[in-house]
């Protein structure tokens, strides 16, 4: 499993009933139903990803992000996961507020902006960052929305929403000491737990 | 005889007949004291009775499913692209089971067979059918069969309904259901056009208030005429668009009223051919058993409730160009199985070819209904929990 999955596996309580938002190839749900008696769905456009999920028995729903939450009824879940699709988003910060809704809890993990190697791919070559958690030229990126560890937390505290876990990681080397004391600039993935309201 | 057949064909097959003595009571009322089901069955049913897979057909479908009649057969059954050896359908790991549904004209007991109560034909007099009924006589076709428990009840358009129908009436004979280009109920548009095929067979001189087989006619003008209708909204602008657009049969215009664009000649090739094998009482009887399913209707119109006995997966799928039951008519039953708490899928498949696009080969729908199967299987065989 990735790194960044590998972490939230181990934050998600047994018997919960979750989503997850851009569920890629169902990895995460089938290992939680398997281990931890966890129910849910995940939302997917992928076509490979979509008949990956079916493969595993994942309940899977073509569903477009950016269209909402809407046919999700208020708490209709414990907890909701979104990995590696805040920065694609139209509005990120509409999207917080749906899975806010739809649960008193959610677990994001996006690509930190501030990471060193993107820092100093901009500073001494003067160019958009590329590497391996941000692929994509700047034409062709589908990451409209890219921010820091800091924006997000910064995100949190406005809309008043608790953050109760954080953790950067990378793919490699997950939970290394160095990114445990400057997040910012050592973690590639950061990764928030946060609940609604104060 | 058999090598003529494609090797992912089932190949020939035999159409059985089941005859059942006890009574069915229906949803109109009145009673069916004896009728008969005409199926057809594929694969092999294992030793645990598990692997059985219904298949639930649509408005002019039937029992013919996949395979061949006789070697010369030139068109294989309605469903031959899903249901094969290494299929979607896959017939070496499933039972597959096809019937003819009651009112049906394909040999199943409908309104061309003897009423034994006045020792004529049923006619006009066959009770009205609903997709509850129909779902109860399946089942007891499965008992038939010794099957306690669908695999999986799959069904494409009216058959969805079917399929719908039975995680509530059957929930626990259903391991799995598929619900394909199908709607939790009509929407008054489709009623019209309904309607409208309706009034084209009760105004056709020949249709003598549904006694034609009395006077010796066929009703076929009205057949044709509900026929072309119903074609019309099974295709897409698209597909009708690319397949004939606005080309004509000779290289002029005539300024008359024969047939001159190819979508004209289409329609009527089409209209005619289906007014010689389809019964026109059949049709009614039909097109009034999609009018009438509304599961929510017995629930103040909430879906949710309606689904709440259900307790299988689901898998459901629609296609972007369907304009019939449009995608987001799936919708409407996706998001109510998700506010009954339902385990369910859903898929919208870029397809061109509008409400017929459910029994064409399309890969993307090859594939998530083929993965839905194969976990089905893999489950069967005591694989990945």
């Amino acid at each position: 499993m990735r790194a960044d999955l590998e972490l939230i596996y181990g934050w998600v309580p047994d018997d919960a009933r979750i989503l997850d938002l851009g569920c890629g190839d169902g990895t995460l749900l089938a290992a939680l139903a398997r281990h931890k008696n966890v129910t849910g769905y995940g939302l997917e456009i992928d076509p490979e990803g979509i008949s990956a999920c079916l493969t595993k028995g994942v309940n899977v729903l073509e569903q477009n992000l950016d269209d909402g939450l809407g046919n999700f009824v208020d708490d209709a879940c414990d907890l909701v996961i979104m990995t590696q699709a805040l920065q694609v988003l139209r509005r990120p910060d509409a999207m917080l507020d749906e899975m806010l809704r739809v649960a008193p809890e959610c677990i994001i993990a996006f690509p930190n902006f501030a990471y060193w190697k993107h820092r100093l791919h901009l500073t001494f070559r003067g160019r958009m960052p590329v590497s391996r958690s941000l692929p994509h030229a700047w034409y062709d990126t589908p990451n409209i929305h890219l921010s820091t560890f800091r924006d997000f937390a910064n995100l949190c505290r406005d809309k008043g929403v608790t953050i109760v876990d954080e953790a950067v990681g990378s793919a490699e080397h997950e939970g290394h000491w160095t990114s445990r004391l400057w997040p910012n600039l050592f973690g590639e993935t950061a990764i928030f737990r946060v609940r609604r309201g104060r | 005889m058999s090598a003529s057949f494609p090797s992912d064909s089932v190949g020939l097959v035999t159409p059985q007949t089941a005859t059942f003595e006890s009574p069915l009571a229906l949803a109109c009322g009145k009673t069916l004291e004896h009728f008969e089901l005409v199926y057809e069955t594929y694969g092999t049913l294992n030793a645990e009775r598990s692997n059985a897979v219904l298949i639930c057909h649509a408005l002019s479908g039937h029992h013919h499913a996949a395979g061949f009649h006789a070697a010369d057969e030139l068109k294989p059954g309605w469903w031959d692209a899903y249901i094969g050896p290494g299929k979607v359908i896959d017939t070496e790991r499933f039972f597959v089971v096809s019937l003819n549904n009651l009112g049906g004209c394909h040999g199943s007991t409908g309104p061309g067979s003897i009423d034994p109560q006045t020792g004529r034909q049923w006619g006009p007099t066959f009770p009205v059918m609903t997709v509850a009924d129909w779902v109860h006589s399946q089942a007891r076709l499965a008992d038939r069969l010794g099957i306690d428990r669908f695999a999986a009840v799959v069904g494409g358009s009216l058959g969805g309904m079917q399929a719908m129908q039975w995680t509530i009436a059957y929930p626990e004979r259903v391991a799995n259901v598929a619900v394909i280009a199908a709607t939790p109920r009509l929407s008054a548009q489709n009623i019209a056009f309904n309607e409208v095929a309706r009034q084209a067979i009760r105004s056709d001189p020949d249709f003598h208030d549904g006694w034609y087989a009395d006077h010796g006619a066929i009703p076929k003008l009205g057949l044709k005429l509900a026929r072309m209708i119903g074609h019309i909204t099974y295709l897409s602008e698209h597909s009708m668009g690319s397949r004939f657009g606005r080309d004509l049969r000779s290289d002029q215009l005539n300024f008359g009223y024969d047939v001159e664009f190819q979508v004209e000649s289409y329609l009527r090739h089409q209209g005619d051919t289906f007014s010689t094998r389809f019964d026109a009482n059949t049709y009614l009887l039909m097109t009034k058993a999609l009018d009438y399913f509304d599961p929510a209707g017995q629930h103040d119109g909430d879906l949710a409730a309606a689904l709440a006995p259900a307790d299988c997966p689901f898998l459901v799928v629609s296609f972007t160009t369907d304009w019939r039951f449009a995608p987001a008519r799936s919708q409407e039953l996706v998001n109510a199985l998700l506010r009954a708490g339902k385990a369910v899928s859903y898929v919208n498949v870029d397809s061109p070819h509008g409400h017929d696009a459910f029994l064409l080969p399309n890969d993307q729908y090859e594939s998530v209904f083929g993965s839905f199967m194969r976990r089905i299987d893999a489950q069967l065989n005591g694989g990945a929990s």
